[in-house]
């Protein structure tokens, strides 16, 4: 789960995580009382709240550049906040929908000094947390990665005894801080382990941590993700959930423990399992074709999971065929087919349908498909479902 | 021979009185695996009963092994319980410990990985499908079935499996039984960012099986594991190996179902893991229904039996 920026920015505060001072509006009405909770007559910074990177560098679909954007005054501040809001952003990670903006974040500018990068992430090869900082900051860091890669560092955590101090030490020496800079950031790095670790992110990202000409160390930007794993014992963290970040269709996915993610394509799927749904999607992408979505019904799906998932997949207007197929180990092959029948005459299905149904009870399974007198087309193996589909939906 | 069980191998399932527990434990007993006991905190003395089969109950994982031997656990506790379930294995000595809870929290995980460190316990999963070595009889029945893999489709004979996915790997146990080539053991190691036996642990098995006379390796997109393995394979394995990785298609950033699916720099995309695959001299299956055809392309370019 993803939250905003200044969601995050709130939560660094409970941790002790210095950030520049600022507030959230999530309308127009509020623009300007927000400003003047800030009491601050210098500079801002006007931030679109959206889950997306790339906001700087952002188009609006109006024309207008920016999704962040620095402002002279209070004025020019509340300008700026007005032609954002309610507008879509289009950045580099949105894709070319982009996003509509619904909350306008003001914060103080702050002098910079020098920018930084730290994140807090799993090291899967150790099975560890990790802590990468780098004196280049607010560039990409896959960018720093490739062309200095001796200006990354990077600390191990053992889960037994957490962050020790002399490691956090030892991040801001080799970061080259000193004196009041040098305890600020030790301070900083150890509340924001302290965040990841008690609230079970998955990543939080600093780009960029600055240090200003008063020996402050700030966190300027934040990038917090939660691993959905871990939501159920944190309601306060759940709360932050921002459905108008969401997909709708995800979100009624959801609802039936379906894992769905809308793509560009035009030919659904319905799989069992995720590693069958990605290679799913890649069979189809392999004969020519190009896949709407991806998604999971889980190992054990059941007649009312495939219905809810018929009727998600068919809400995407650009679906022109969908693909089935599920591997039945331990689940009944022909309560997946009543189930594909049951939806598909329910919805009054006008798009090819093609059926790949392999495992326990097979052969009742295609019965069921064959005798329901409707025009679903069956298939033995992926290849001839892919195969099939595409020609179809051509 | 087989890799990590034997048809004799004695288990005991946790989480054996929940729905999904239950009927697993019914499926492995039909499959003629040798499941000793069970354990739910306070259910202990009561009988787990199916058709002939009576399997006692205990309420610690430590008494189910003192009074029946059982040396590995299938773990079917429910997430937020599991970490706990994974470490009561460890903490009564068991030798294998197959963890088939989806939806654990990574930090339990990070956890349970560095308290296990230095014990004797080898965990799969979580989130795998589990392990199975096939029996001699019909259907395959009278081998080891640790978890919810469908036992049928399988067959004995000489093919290693190991997997990140499950139904994926029913899918290349299926086609590899359909053309008549039976399996050692199959092994799903799980779709999580942090699990217990990698690609590489069980490659290394299987080189050392003298029974093993082929391999799939089936990954996904995510880290770096399968990197890794393939490496050693060019180093190390003279048994021809076959490899599929699922994923091609996935937009970077977003979670494909699997905790681990993840595509997040350069090096873990389907496209750069294919590659290695390629350089490593690992056959890459073109499509998921290629799996078992690209193994017998492997070995029939070394000369190699594979039944």
């Amino acid at each position: 789960m993803n939250i905003h920026e200044y969601q995050a920015k709130a939560l660094f505060e409970k941790f002790g995580v210095a950030v520049p001072r600022g507030v959230a509006a999530r309308m127009p009405a509020e623009f300007e009382s927000a400003l003047s909770t800030l009491s601050h007559d210098g500079p801002l910074i006007v931030k679109s709240q959206i889950h997306a990177g790339g906001r700087g560098k952002g188009t609006f679909t109006d024309g207008f550049k920016g999704g962040v954007k620095f402002a002279k005054s209070k004025a020019e501040a509340l300008d700026f906040a007005n032609k954002m809001f309610n507008n879509t952003l289009v950045t580099a990670q949105t894709g070319p929908a982009g996003r509509k903006v619904q909350t306008v974040y003001f914060t103080v500018a702050c002098d910079i000094k020098k920018e930084y990068y730290l994140a807090i992430l799993l090291d899967r090869a150790t099975s560890r947390p990790v802590i990468v900082a780098s004196t280049e900051g607010g560039v990409e860091i896959e960018t720093v990665a490739h062309k200095s890669p001796e200006k990354i560092f990077k600390i191990h955590v053992d889960p037994s005894v957490g962050l020790m101090g002399y490691q956090a030490r030892e991040l801001a020496f080799r970061l080259g801080f000193t004196g009041e800079v040098f305890k600020n950031a030790v301070k900083l790095i150890t509340g924001l382990y302290r965040m990841y670790w008690e609230t079970d992110a998955a990543m939080v990202e600093v780009n960029p941590l600055i240090v200003t000409p008063d020996n402050k160390v700030l966190a300027l930007d934040a990038k917090v993700s939660f691993d959905d794993n871990a939501l159920f014992r944190h309601p306060d963290i759940v709360a932050l959930r921002d459905l108008n970040e969401e997909d709708s269709k995800e979100i009624e996915a959801s609802k039936f423990n379906l894992s769905y993610i809308a793509l560009d394509g035009n030919i659904a799927c319905l799989v069992n399992g995720a590693g069958l749904a990605m290679s799913t999607m890649d069979i189809i992408k392999h004969y020519g074709g190009s896949p709407a979505n991806f998604l999971d019904v889980g190992g054990g799906a059941s007649k009312d999971q495939v219905q809810a998932a018929f009727k998600i997949i068919l809400t995407d207007p650009n679906v022109k065929g969908i693909m089935v197929n599920i591997f039945g180990g331990i689940m009944d092959c022909n309560t997946i087919a009543t189930g594909v029948v049951a939806a598909a005459r329910e919805l009054g299905l006008k798009i090819p349908l093609v059926v790949r149904l392999e495992g326990n009870n097979v052969v009742a399974g295609k019965r069921t498909l064959a005798e329901s007198g409707l025009a679903i087309e069956s298939a033995t193996t992926m290849a001839e479902a892919a195969q099939k589909i595409v020609k179809l939906v051509a | 021979m087989s890799i990590i069980v034997t048809e004799k191998t004695k288990v005991v399932v946790q989480g054996i009185t929940g729905e999904f527990g239950a009927r697993h434990t019914k499926l492995s007993l039909d499959y003629g695996s040798a499941i000793v006991a069970g354990v739910t905190p306070g259910k202990g003395g009561q009988f787990f009963e199916h058709g002939a089969h009576r399997v006692p109950i205990f309420n610690t994982v430590a008494d189910a092994v003192a009074a029946t031997g059982a040396t590995a656990s299938a773990v079917f506790v429910p997430p937020p319980f599991a970490a706990d379930a994974i470490l009561e294995g460890v903490d009564a000595g068991l030798e294998l410990c197959v963890a088939i809870t989806e939806g654990i929290p990574i930090r339990d995980m990070i956890e349970v990985k560095r308290a296990m460190l230095g014990r004797q316990t080898r965990l799969i999963g979580p989130n795998c499908p589990g392990i199975v070595t096939p029996g001699t009889g019909p259907d395959s029945a009278g081998g080891c079935r640790i978890g919810i893999a469908p036992g049928y489709i399988h067959k004995k004979g000489h093919v290693g499996v190991v997997s990140r996915s499950g139904t994926l790997t029913y899918e290349a146990v299926f086609q590899l039984t359909s053309k008549g080539l039976g399996q050692t053991t199959s092994v799903g190691i799980g779709g999580d960012p942090v699990n217990g036996t990698s690609h590489l642990d069980v490659i290394k098995m299987f080189n050392d099986d003298p029974d093993t006379w082929g391999i799939i390796m089936i990954g996904e997109i995510g880290g770096s594991a399968e990197v890794e393995a393939a490496r050693w394979v060019k180093a190390n394995c003279k048994k021809p190996v076959a490899g599929f990785i699922a994923g091609a298609t996935a937009p970077a950033g977003r979670r494909m179902g699997h905790a681990g699916a993840v595509v997040g720099g350069a090096e873990d995309t389907a496209a750069a893991k294919i590659a290695v695959f390629k350089e490593c001299g690992i056959e890459n299956a073109v499509t998921p229904s290629d799996m078992a055809d690209a193994l017998i392309r492997a070995a029939q370019a070394r000369g190699a039996k594979l039944a």
